[in-house]
């Protein structure tokens, strides 16, 4: 699994940032960025997921890997 | 106003919403029966109109994220007014009252004022500012009413700092913005304030327009009324969004915050003892005092909502302070818990509309409320707080009044 984020969609409420510092940053135009998309293993998908419900604007999600 | 919102005379009673809270920070008494009958119910308005009241967590979420079925569109005859003072908001446009995609041009004109790393950069200015009204305090001792000499203030100073409003016009401000948020306001009093503040914005514009200074409205006019992107008129309504919504909630918050930790000394001893509770207590402060009681939308389309059949047209006001109490999302959520955790209230609200301000606003409330009780350790009411004299409904809820002693 990995994060992805849709910079259009983000309202930069900065939920994610303060939710979960270590994945989301945001750019100076004040929209999501994703610093690592990596998602380590269970306990850190289901803090990852509490950090997508937040997102007031559905602009980041936790999506399968390809391939 | 649609015919098909309003109930046939005679009907059994409809509760009404909104109704005055009798203690300062719970949720009023009366707003039981809604929850009793399920998280989706009908209330009365107080032109009569009848709404959806939507008092879940899970469904307020829903209405909040969908906005294409909820509009937010003020301007709009289906659009429910609360109070009075919303039929005067009519006038104004700007985005808090505007439907993507409208709003979302105008938001993020602005975004990048309000990120995280901006705020973070705005917290050393925040303190000085935090100690010096604290110093005036101490001076001026034994007694001091925190609203006019502390929560008012901080969020004032700030937005006027961050907007490049002189921050010596603030009794005029103040004063009108009063006049335009508080519950009781009639239609030609908000309508009258609502003309203050834009001819004042309307003045301050145009002398920005020959000598720009550095503030967000500043760089608003550059970017976008000099590009043609705004008008002048729509930078007024803008400003006066940011300012009105900059200071008067955050201001409540402080000082409806600082009697909810009093009241709770237990909870505030446990601040005392671990300083890292800052932040958690600070978004439980948010959840159990919900400064804005309910937001409202009017449906677009046909749809259906907890099994409810809701018409286009038909009025919903989304409860926060019952759905930031519901136990199916906040276990034991009428207890005031500083080591809760939990961020997913909506005191900001939820969906497109989230508050711009709200890192800004959590910033000047962890600052203030911890600086206060560490440089006043014996700080107390100076009155039961049953007497503390309380806003009315309909608009942000907090004290008018917070005398205290230390
Ligand atoms: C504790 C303090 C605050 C509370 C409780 C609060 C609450 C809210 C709520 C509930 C909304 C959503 C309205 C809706 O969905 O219709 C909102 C939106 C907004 N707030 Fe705040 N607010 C606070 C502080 C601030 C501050 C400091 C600013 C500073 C600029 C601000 C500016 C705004 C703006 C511009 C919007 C409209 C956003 C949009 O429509 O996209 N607020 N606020
Ligand atoms: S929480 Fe969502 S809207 Fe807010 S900054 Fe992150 S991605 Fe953007």
């Amino acid at each position: 699994m990995r994060i992805t984020a849709d910079s259009d969609r983000c309202l930069g409420a900065g939920q994610c940032v303060l939710s979960a510092p270590d994945r989301f940053d945001q750019s100076d135009e004040g929209t999501v960025l994703v610093l690592d998309p990596r998602v380590d293993g269970d306990e850190d998908a289901s803090r990852l997921r509490e950090t997508v419900a937040l997102c007031p604007s559905q602009a980041i999600a936790l999506v399968a890997e390809e391939g | 106003m649609t015919e098909t919102t309003t109930a046939p005379a005679g009907a059994p009673e409809v509760p009404e919403y909104p109704l005055p809270r009798s203690c300062p920070y719970h949720p009023p008494a009366g707003y039981d029966r809604y929850t009793a009958e399920g998280p989706v119910t009908r209330v009365r308005l107080y032109n009569g109109r009848q709404v959806w009241a939507v008092s879940g967590h899970a469904e307020a979420r829903q209405v909040l994220l969908d906005a294409a079925t909820y509009s937010s569109d003020r301007i709009h005859p289906h659009f429910p007014a609360l109070a009075p003072r919303f039929e005067s908001a009519r006038k104004v446009r700007n985005f808090i009252g505007m439907d993507p995609p409208d709003h979302t041009v105008q938001r993020k004109m602005m975004l990048s004022t309000f990120t995280v790393k901006k705020v973070a950069q705005l917290r050393p200015g925040i303190q000085k500012l935090v100690d010096d009204l604290i110093d005036r305090i101490e001076e001026r001792g034994p007694v001091a009413d925190l609203v006019p000499d502390f929560a008012l203030p901080v969020p004032s100073i700030v937005i006027c700092e961050l907007l490049g409003v002189p921050y010596d016009d603030h009794a005029f401000f103040e004063q009108q913005s009063r006049r335009v948020v508080t519950g009781s306001t009639t239609l030609e009093d908000s309508a009258a304030a609502f003309g203050e503040l834009s001819r004042y914005l309307d003045g301050l514009i145009r002398r920005k327009q020959a000598e720009p200074g550095d503030g967000l409205l500043d760089t608003l006019i550059a970017e976008q009324v000099d590009t043609g992107a705004l008008t002048r008129r729509d930078l007024v309504d803008i400003a006066l969004l940011l300012l009105v919504a900059g200071h008067e909630t955050t201001a409540s918050a402080i000082a409806l915050g600082v009697v909810t930790l009093l009241e709770n000394p237990d909870q505030l001893a446990a601040l005392r003892a671990d300083a890292s509770l800052l932040p958690t207590a600070v978004e439980e402060l948010l959840r159990f005092m919900a400064i804005a009681d309910g937001v409202a939308r009017f449906a677009t389309v046909d749809t259906e909502l907890a099994g409810h059949r809701i018409r286009a047209g038909d009025g919903v006001v989304v409860v926060i302070s019952t759905a930031n109490r519901d136990e199916r999302a906040f276990a034991g959520g009428d207890a005031f818990d500083v080591a809760r955790g939990a961020r997913n209230h909506i005191s900001f609200g939820h969906g497109v509309h989230q508050c711009i301000g709200q890192n800004l606003a959590r910033a000047e409330m962890e600052i203030a409320l911890s600086t206060l009780f560490r440089r006043l350790p014996g700080i107390r009411l100076e009155v039961p707080s049953r007497r503390l004299p309380l806003k009315e409904a309909g608009g942000v809820q907090g004290v008018w009044e917070l005398p205290v002693t230390w």
